[in-house]
């Protein structure tokens, strides 16, 4: 089970050390910050679906669940509950 | 009249982003390269590429793995380009490995068909003298990651003729990219200058001056770029900025394309940046 504060923390992990910021808030839009561009958002993407065995479905396919960190994992908590139940 | 299927030759990391271009926007394509492990790689990338696109281009259709499996034929064998309308070449940053590739596309297509090399480096002038239809052949550098990139650097050799520049830009006007187009010397305006600050870059973390991330953070946080050198360097492939370095070096035999002794080092280690999890950075 993926809960809240473990997935927020595995996010962050990533995305510090793959961008090399020093402090990152939770709530920070990475694309409107240009603190990311598209080829890590790439990345970004395809580590959410490996690490947590989720699917970005057709439907999930908007910049808004991508944009922070919070809003990755809260991405990440409904997907794996939607596949639980 | 528009663009139906385009040959890609060679389906590396910019071919493979040439192939989701095509795809993105109605083109199918015959994706040629020597293994089916490449093709097989190849193949995972594109899939990838083209379901995410939506997210970072709002324009991008949401295409299903079928769709885009059928409008790419995968394969070994050059000859299945002898029906494409247009050849895009994007194998090795190596003249031994490009020249007979065109002697054979020479034979292979339609006299009527224009080839456009992918090249970093190599003159088009000197890739043209390698078939008998000079005047189709005109160098078309693609960026990275190409769906994403707006721009292209298109380079007209000593005999392309203006029809050919006219049939590539309807060709680019599909893809919905703008060309800015220069004249032919090796390197030509783009990796000339670039590779100069990559090798720099490589030279300056070699004396140990600082680490990557600072010689990238330079770049972005004080001079306002997307991306650091080294960062750059990495997503290219160091293995193919190597290759780059040492066309421009025999090219003008100006030491200042010398290369730097860790970059060739790197590549040896299999180091070679982003595509292989290790370059400059750890990915």
């Amino acid at each position: 089970m993926n809960d809240s504060k473990n997935v927020k923390d595995i996010v962050r992990n990533f995305i510090n050390n793959s961008i090399n910021i020093d402090a990152l808030g939770d709530d920070e839009d990475l694309f409107e910050t240009g603190l990311i561009n598209s080829l890590f958002a790439v990345q970004l993407m395809t580590f959410v679906e490996r690490k947590f065995g989720v699917e970005i479905g057709g439907d999930d396919l908007h910049i808004d669940n991508f944009k922070s960190v919070s809003a990755t994992a809260a991405f990440v908590v409904r997907k794996s509950s939607g596949q639980v139940a | 009249m528009n663009f139906k299927t385009v040959g890609v030759v060679g389906v590396g990391n910019i071919g493979s982003g040439v192939l989701a271009s095509l795809v993105l926007h109605g083109i199918r394509a015959v994706a040629v390269d020597v293994s089916e492990k490449s093709l097989e790689t190849a193949r995972a990338g594109i899939l990838q590429t083209v379901r995410l696109a939506p997210v970072l281009r709002k324009d991008a259709p949401k295409l299903t793995r079928n769709e885009v499996l059928e409008r790419i034929a995968f394969t070994t064998r050059l000859e299945e380009v002898s029906t494409c309308e247009f050849i895009i070449e994007n194998v090795t940053e190596d003249w031994a490995v490009k020249k007979p590739i065109y002697e054979r596309l020479d034979r292979i297509a339609s006299a009527g068909v224009c080839f456009g090399a992918n090249t970093s480096c190599i003159s088009i002038t000197r890739i043209g003298s390698a078939t008998s239809r000079p005047d189709k052949v005109i160098g078309i550098h693609f960026m990275n990651p190409v769906h994403m990139m707006p721009t292209v650097e298109v380079i007209r050799g000593q005999h392309t003729s203006a029809e050919t520049l006219a049939t590539l830009n309807r060709l680019l006007a599909q893809l919905k990219k703008e060309a800015i187009v220069v004249n032919d010397l090796p390197g030509f305006v783009s990796n000339r200058i670039s590779h100069l600050f990559m090798n720099e870059a490589a030279f300056v973390f070699q004396d140990g001056l600082a680490t990557a991330a600072q010689i990238d953070a330079i770049f972005k946080k004080c001079f306002g770029h997307k991306m650091g050198p080294l960062e750059t360097a990495d997503l290219i492939g160091l293995d193919t900025v190597v290759s780059s370095l040492d066309v421009l070096y025999d090219s003008f035999k100006d030491s200042k394309f010398r290369c730097c002794p860790l970059l060739r080092k790197m590549v040896e280690a299999g180091h070679c940046g982003r595509k292989s999890g290790r370059g400059f950075h750890v990915y």
